[in-house]
């Protein structure tokens, strides 16, 4: 295969041409001995340069065995993984030198101090010394850590251990940053900080591709998603397309208390004929005072992607009735709606 | 293909092993540094056994008559072959244990830029290099406990030997960290790495172990064996001594063999 027919067939694979793509997996198979099931099981996908890309799973989804694949530290049964340029599988030496990769546990070398954490990692790979020095003391200062620079790793708070990892990832100015479960086990404190210090990292240009189960997070930070179910990528897109996968989840949510013509069920079939309107669901009204409980209905307008009339017309409607509205709001789906509907809810 | 391109195949193959190298002496420089700063730590858990050792068997019992008065020269090769071998063997399986269970520190040497068996060799080189060091401490120390000294020639020749037996040692080790879990490594020390330290030709010369057969069978499938054999034949030849024609091939041999199995047992763990 020629070069430009290569770089075309991986436009037409993922939407992403190779050349400029930071990461392309294809067809990913990856099966321990003695499984039956594959941990990976065909897995393609893209992520472009300076992109923020999130893989999301439950545990034991593949993610994990995925990024594994990724960083050269697990071999892949089948398929091709290229990062920074280079082929995991073929030079996997070279990829490790575009590559930098921030993991969960605590694995910043304990004899060492937190700055010699970071000169250390640099001469690994071959960073000058003199500026190792430089980008390790830039660095610490840059990420907070200018004052435990001296200290050893265990003195650190999780958070400082964390900054601390990305600081020593970054050393090598690797091209695409692995980083797993970024906040885990963090307060809500240093999940900030380190929010904040990915979101630097990547406006530098550096790609970072991250695996979580914590869909906010995903749907916060990440530029697109790819959702991770036994082995297999569901779905892979922006947190909003994905949203907008779901249209039908777009709901206008109501507390209304009927009118002294019309008893709750007139309200719900009048409302459910209303323009725009596919299916009203009613559920409780919580928050409602004793004396008038009963009295109001808490409703779920199933409305297409764009709520607008049938929220106008429910609300003319609802005057017409004499119906005391007490809240509204637009419910759109989170990725959270995605990612039970695509792997089959949450009883599963 | 031009000339040209196979010259430019050549720089590219150079100038990769060049960068492997440059990556490769950063790791054993790490493990220097850290074996510079827990000197005294690693000196009192490597250097005491050995020096008691040499005080009970080579001055207490000689000096009470219940060991020949020439027993120093059989014991002090031995004892040196000892410290190097079981320093640089259980200095590598602890610490590839524990990095390979707990703390997960060497994730960051698995992730440099050069090959895993690159990364899995510098564990060996500096593993050795602690075998070393602990004998060229005791060695001193066991001149003095013994009284019986060795000439700059010998000691240059038993450099060379302590060095190959370290690596031994620490390649053994290799094989030892990489195939143990955690939970194993106390069973591991008692019942791989003491009866090691007991067959291993440090407290007798192998040859003279005719009359008992079966503990000088025993003692053949021992590596350290020959590591103590050499180094007696290397400073004590007035002492039976298996030849130099088959200890030191052997040594030699063992750290080939020892060093293979220890470069896969480690891409195993490393690479799942």
């Amino acid at each position: 295969m020629t070069g430009a027919a290569e770089a075309a067939g991986e436009q037409g694979l993922a939407g992403v041409d190779r050349r400029e793509a930071a990461v392309v997996v294809r067809d990913l198979v990856k099966r321990y001995p003695g499984r039956a099931r594959a941990a990976v099981d065909g897995v393609s996908f893209s992520v472009a340069r300076g992109e923020v890309f999130g893989l999301v799973g439950t545990n034991g989804a593949g993610k994990s065995t995925t990024v594994g694949v990724l960083t050269t530290l697990v071999a892949a049964t089948s398929g091709t993984v290229v990062v920074g340029g280079r082929d995991v599988r073929t030079d996997p030496a070279g990829a490790r030198g575009r590559l930098a990769v921030v993991t969960q546990h605590h694995n910043l070398d304990r004899s060492l101090s937190v700055r010699q954490n970071l000169v250390v990692h640099a001469r690994y790979h071959r960073v000058p010394r003199r500026r190792a020095h430089d980008r390790a003391d830039a660095l610490l200062e840059r990420f907070g850590l200018g004052d435990r620079a001296g200290s050893r790793p265990d003195r650190l708070s999780g958070g400082q251990q964390q900054r601390a990892k990305i600081a020593r990832a970054l050393m090598h100015e690797p091209a695409v940053l692995f980083v797993d479960e970024p906040s885990t086990a963090l307060d809500p404190r240093a999940r900030l900080v380190v929010s904040e210090v990915l979101g630097e990292v990547n406006a530098r240009g550096t790609t970072v591709v991250l695996t979580t189960h914590d869909l906010a997070e995903a749907e916060r930070w990440c530029h697109r998603v790819g959702i991770v179910d036994r082995g297999r990528l569901l779905a892979v897109d922006t947190p909003a397309a994905l949203g907008a996968s779901a249209a039908d989840a777009v709901a206008v949510e109501l507390v209304v208390a009927p009118g002294p013509v019309d008893g709750p069920g007139a309200v719900v079939a009048g409302l459910g004929s209303t323009a725009g309107v596919r299916r009203v669901e009613v559920a409780p009204a919580a928050g409602t005072d004793g004396a008038a409980e009963g009295t109001w209905l808490r409703l779920r307008l199933l409305t297409g992607a764009d709520p607008t009339v049938p929220l106008a017309e429910a609300l003319e409607a609802l005057r017409g009735w004499a119906c005391e509205v007490r809240e509204v709001r637009v419910s759109r789906p989170s990725l959270e709606d995605v990612f039970l509907e695509l792997t089959g809810g949450a009883g599963r | 293909m031009s000339g040209s391109e196979v010259r430019d195949g050549d720089r590219r193959r150079t100038a990769r092993w060049r960068d492997w190298a440059v990556s490769f002496l950063a790791l054993v420089s790490r493990d220097v540094t850290v074996l510079g700063r827990e000197v005294p730590s690693f000196l009192a858990q490597t250097v005491l056994q050995p020096f008691l050792m040499l005080l009970v068997l080579g001055t207490v019992l000689t000096d009470l008559g219940y060991l020949r008065p020439d027993y120093p020269s059989v014991l002090l090769p031995g004892i040196v072959a000892l410290t190097a071998f079981l320093g640089a063997c259980q200095h590598t399986t602890l610490n590839l244990v524990f990095d390979f269970s707990y703390t997960r520190e060497i994730d960051d040497r698995l992730l440099a830029p050069a090959p895993t068996a690159l990364v899995a060799l510098a564990k060996v080189v500096t593993g050795a290099l602690r075998g070393l060091v602990a004998a060229v401490v005791v060695t001193p120390v066991a001149f003095l406990t013994l009284g019986t000294w060795w000439s700059p020639a010998e000691c240059l020749v038993a450099f060379v030997v302590v060095l190959a037996g370290s690596g031994v040692g620490a390649a053994l080790g290799m094989v030892l960290g990489t195939a143990v879990e955690p939970s194993q490594i106390s069973a591991t020390f008692a019942v791989v790495v003491i009866p090691l330290s007991f067959t291993g030709a440090t407290h007798f010369p192998w040859p003279l172990l005719a009359e008992l057969r079966w503990f000088q069978v025993v003692s053949a499938l021992n590596p350290l064996t020959y590591v103590s054999e050499s180094l007696r034949g290397a400073v004590s030849p007035e002492v039976p001594h298996l030849s130099g024609w088959i200890s030191v091939p052997a040594v030699l041999g063992l750290l080939l063999v020892f060093g293979l199995l220890g470069v896969r047992g480690f891409r195993r763990r490393a690479i799942r």
